[in-house]
């Protein structure tokens, strides 16, 4: 009755072990592919606009506009770039912008000067994040639906404060700041704050332990949290991060335009997010890119002066800007699969 | 044995997955009517060979035939066609939709191609309901609704929905009550009774005794002895087939002179318990000392670490690292306190896989090399790469992804970040699972002589000759009690296994002399 079926074979245990080429080599090259690219891409429309408008797109004022332009979704951007990277997401960002900026320019905010205005914009951006953060991290919403909470409810107390009307700024401090021949450095202002959280936002996600719980937590929680991570605290403080940035971008916006509007920061969100993914930020979390998300900025910003200068509509734009997401994210995923 | 055309016929079933040969070479043949049982430890390949007969997993090798035709089960559809059906250890069900929706998931009754009669589908599912003997299942219900009982019935009623001629039920006793596997096996009667076919997994062998027909027992990715009459082959030569290994385990000696009974512990558990998975736990480990936990899945094993750990928050008891209680449900706590998890799910529960070895290896310690949060990446790498190289990881360069190391090596990785910590107590949870054979032994010899340089390791694992061979000490556990405690020389893998497997109320009728039972004096499982 009993029949073995399958004697063991000799010498069919062994396994193959297959040598790996250096990967890291691979790694290494394939970031710097990404990047390249996003450069060439951002060449490639330079010449264009170069071509189409030689005289207005290569004026040093236009280049200059179109940096200054970057730096408020710039700075939201970077920001939103560390949210990401954790596996998190910040819809709230335009709304926290608007309100930001609303809160900052009523009446009483401006009777403290400039001092109460940048103040104010900070704080209101913080405490958006605080809110946010508490939610998630403590709360235990999700990210999605916590931000978008923030969104709808920011944009509405925004109106409440402004009546829908544009509050303008009176603060001279705040206006000279936003001149066209204000420069800090040799820079403009704007363009040097962007530069700045730029600088710092590169170096705290590459170079500190904050940047490296940010990638831990989004590459895989509960190994982070099991190796002694505070997952909840990090993911605090990261929307913290993300309304500080919106609170300054806000700032920005009070100098670029002179006034406080509760239309500020409309969808922002989306162009963020936009910028941060086809920069080379994974949404699932796990790897980020500050370099990758400020020439995701860089890109689009162009984008937006070159259709604007060839005086196409809004309309054509955002059709490009969706091409151009879509492309982005195919081409990521060509290199990611080649693995 | 009838010499009519057996319904099914594998042979020569071959699978791999990387660094691991998880099929062999493995025959099988179950004939219409019959209940044909597969036993085997864990690892031995029994899940493989039934996801291969799912149509879940592609064979690399080996035909299969059905009722005398050689078929390939390209998909699960196309097995489901052929009229196989799986019933899942992790039920597949859909918690959000209602039991005739679940139970008609994929192949609705419907008006017009898409509009789902959702009465007819109920009505049917009433009489499958009621052919299994639980018409009190309302069809209407959600699944996540019903207890895991109920949805095992709901999982099986899906299967009988299909014209289905086989059944694989995947260890379907495990989470019922006795009188409901009673009704299970009076379901399987009145299937096999209609020539029905069914494969049945079970640990229990008392169960296999009474419903099943014959026995196909695999071990190490191969069937060491297939068609045995299940009924009247006696315990010890089942085990002895499922235990007779062909793969040498290389363990590192033990010291010479196990730690004295005076030294005092550096991990001591007082009554650790959490409701449903484990009970009043007390244990020691020493500093020197392998303390080993042996049971079978399901007996608490891994909740027990990781409620030692903090990462699951005990109902009861407390935990001690020299002599200072712990928060527990903590596991910062814990990680501060000297201890050390390298998880069972290690790509899930331990490893940044996008990251490298060298931050992996530093997670836990960077702040040690950061002034205000800044990083000096050079004294971190320096230090990632001793710890590293202290346990031989290969290729000895820890700036490569670890996602390119082997099993092995990435399991050195999770320990060099236990030893870059300078921790005191290392817990292990299944340390060789996806390792292959030739890297274990490296793996027991750096376990080894972690110990013998003063770390107190508790060890976890469901391959029993590790756990006896590598330990110094032994618990042996069933459904979260220990049962039994003794030095691991003392014990043998058949002791282990009638330990471990005498899990029903139901006598074990041929237990080899000298293992009648608990010798701990606990208590029976009260159920």
């Amino acid at each position: 009755m009993t029949r073995p079926v399958s004697p063991p074979r000799d010498g069919t245990d062994k396994v193959t072990q297959v040598a790996e080429p250096p990967a890291w080599r691979t790694v290494l090259f394939r970031a710097d592919v990404r990047t390249l690219s996003l450069v060439g891409v951002l060449a490639a429309l330079i010449v264009i606009g170069g071509l189409t408008k030689p005289d207005e797109f290569l004026d040093t004022r236009n280049l200059q506009l179109v940096l200054t332009q970057a730096s408020v979704i710039g700075v939201v951007t970077v920001g939103m770039t560390f949210v990401i990277t954790s596996g998190g997401i910040d819809l709230s960002v335009g709304a926290i912008v608007a309100l930001a900026s609303v809160w900052a320019t009523t009446v009483a905010t401006q009777e403290y000067g400039f001092a109460g205005i940048l103040f104010t914009a900070v704080i209101v951006g913080v405490g958006c994040g605080m809110v946010n953060g508490l939610l998630i991290a403590y709360g235990g919403m999700v990210p999605f639906i916590a931000t978008l909470a923030m969104l709808a409810s920011a944009r509405g107390l925004a109106l409440q404060i402004t009546d829908g009307k544009t509050q303008i700024v009176e603060v001279q401090g705040v206006l000279d700041l936003g001149e066209r021949d204000a420069y800090v450095l040799g820079i403009p202002p704007l363009v040097l704050v962007f530069a700045v959280v730029t600088v710092i936002g590169w170096l705290v996600l590459n170079r500190t332990t904050f940047g490296r719980r940010t990638v831990a937590v989004g590459g895989n929680a509960e190994a982070a949290r099991l190796a002694g991570i505070d997952v909840r605290r990090q993911r605090l403080y990261l929307y913290l991060l993300s309304g500080l940035c919106c609170g300054i971008a806000a700032f920005l916006l009070i100098v670029l335009s002179g006034s406080g509007q509760n239309t500020n920061g409309n969808l922002y969100e989306l162009d963020a997010i936009a910028a941060a993914i086809i920069g080379g930020t994974l949404l699932t979390g796990g790897r980020g890119t500050i370099t990758g998300s400020v020439l995701g900025v860089l890109i689009f910003t162009t984008i937006t002066n070159i259709f604007a200068l060839n005086n196409l509509q809004s309309d054509v734009q955002q059709i490009a800007k969706g091409a151009i997401i879509v492309a982005a994210v195919l081409v990521q995923r060509r290199t990611a699969s080649t693995t | 044995m009838a010499p009519e055309l057996p319904l099914l016929t594998m042979s020569g079933i071959t699978k791999s997955f990387p660094g691991v040969r998880a099929l062999d070479g493995v025959d099988l043949d179950v004939q219409a009517g019959e209940v044909h049982c597969l036993l085997g430890q864990n690892g031995a390949g029994k899940s493989t060979l039934i996801k291969v007969l799912a149509g879940a997993h592609q064979p690399d090798g080996g035909t299969i035939g059905w009722r005398g035709e050689p078929v390939t089960l390209k998909s699960p559809i196309a097995a489901m066609r052929l009229g196989i059906a799986t019933i899942y250890q992790e039920l597949d069900l859909v918690e959000h939709l209602s039991v005739a929706e679940n139970v008609h998931l994929g192949h609705e009754p419907t008006t017009a191609g898409f509009v789902v009669r959702g009465k007819a589908a109920r009505a049917s599912t009433a009489a499958l309901l009621k052919r299994l003997g639980h018409p009190e299942i309302d069809p209407a219900r959600l699944v996540g609704e019903l207890s895991a009982a109920q949805q095992q019935i709901v999982s099986m009623a899906r299967a009988l929905s299909h014209d289905v001629r086989l059944i694989v039920m995947d260890e379907p006793s495990a989470a019922l009550d006795p009188d409901e596997v009673d009704n299970l096996f009076r379901i399987v009667g009145d299937l096999t009774a209609d020539g029905v076919a069914v494969v049945y997994i079970s640990h229990r062998l008392e169960e296999i005794r009474r419903i099943g027909d014959r026995v196909t027992v695999l071990k190490d990715g191969r069937a060491v002895a297939g068609g045995l009459p299940a009924k009247s082959t006696p315990t010890r030569e089942v085990v002895a087939l499922m235990t007779g290994r062909n793969v040498e385990y290389v363990f590192p000696d033990r010291p010479p002179a196990p730690p004295p009974e005076a030294t005092t512990p550096v991990l001591e558990v007082r009554g650790l318990a959490r409701d449903g998975e484990f009970e009043a736990l007390d244990l020691d480990v020493r500093p020197g000392e392998i303390v080993g936990l042996a049971g079978l899945v399901g007996s608490g094993r891994s909740e027990i670490l990781e409620t030692i750990y903090g990462a699951r928050r005990p109902s009861a008891g407390e935990v001690r690292v020299d002599g200072r209680p712990l928060r527990t449900g903590s596991v910062r706590a814990a990680v501060r306190a000297g201890l050390g998890l390298a998880p069972e799910e290690r790509k899930a529960q331990a490893l940044l896989m996008l990251e490298s070895v060298t931050r992996n290896v530093s997670v836990s310690t960077m702040s040690r090399f950061a002034r205000v949060g800044w990083i000096d990446r050079g004294a971190e790498y320096r230090a990632a790469r001793a710890a590293t190289r202290e346990l031989s990881l290969r290729p000895d360069n820890p700036a490569v992804p670890v996602r390119t190391l082997s099993g092995g090596n990435q399991q050195k990785a999770v320990l060099a970040r236990w030893l870059l910590r300078g921790c005191r107590v290392l817990l292990l949870d299944e340390p060789t699972r996806g390792v292959d054979v030739g890297a274990r032994a490296e793996l027991y010899a750096v376990v080894r002589r972690l110990a013998d340089e003063g770390l107190a390791v508790l060890l976890v694992s469901s391959e029993v000759p590790e756990v006896l061979g590598l330990a110094d000490r032994v618990l042996v556990l069933r459904e979260g009690r220990v049962v039994h405690t003794a030095p691991a020389r003392e014990l043998d893998e058949h002791r282990v296994l009638d330990l471990v497997m005498e899990g029903s109320p139901v006598a074990s009728a041929a237990s080899p002399a000298g293992a009648a039972g608990p010798a701990t004096g606990e208590g029976r499982p009260a159920s």
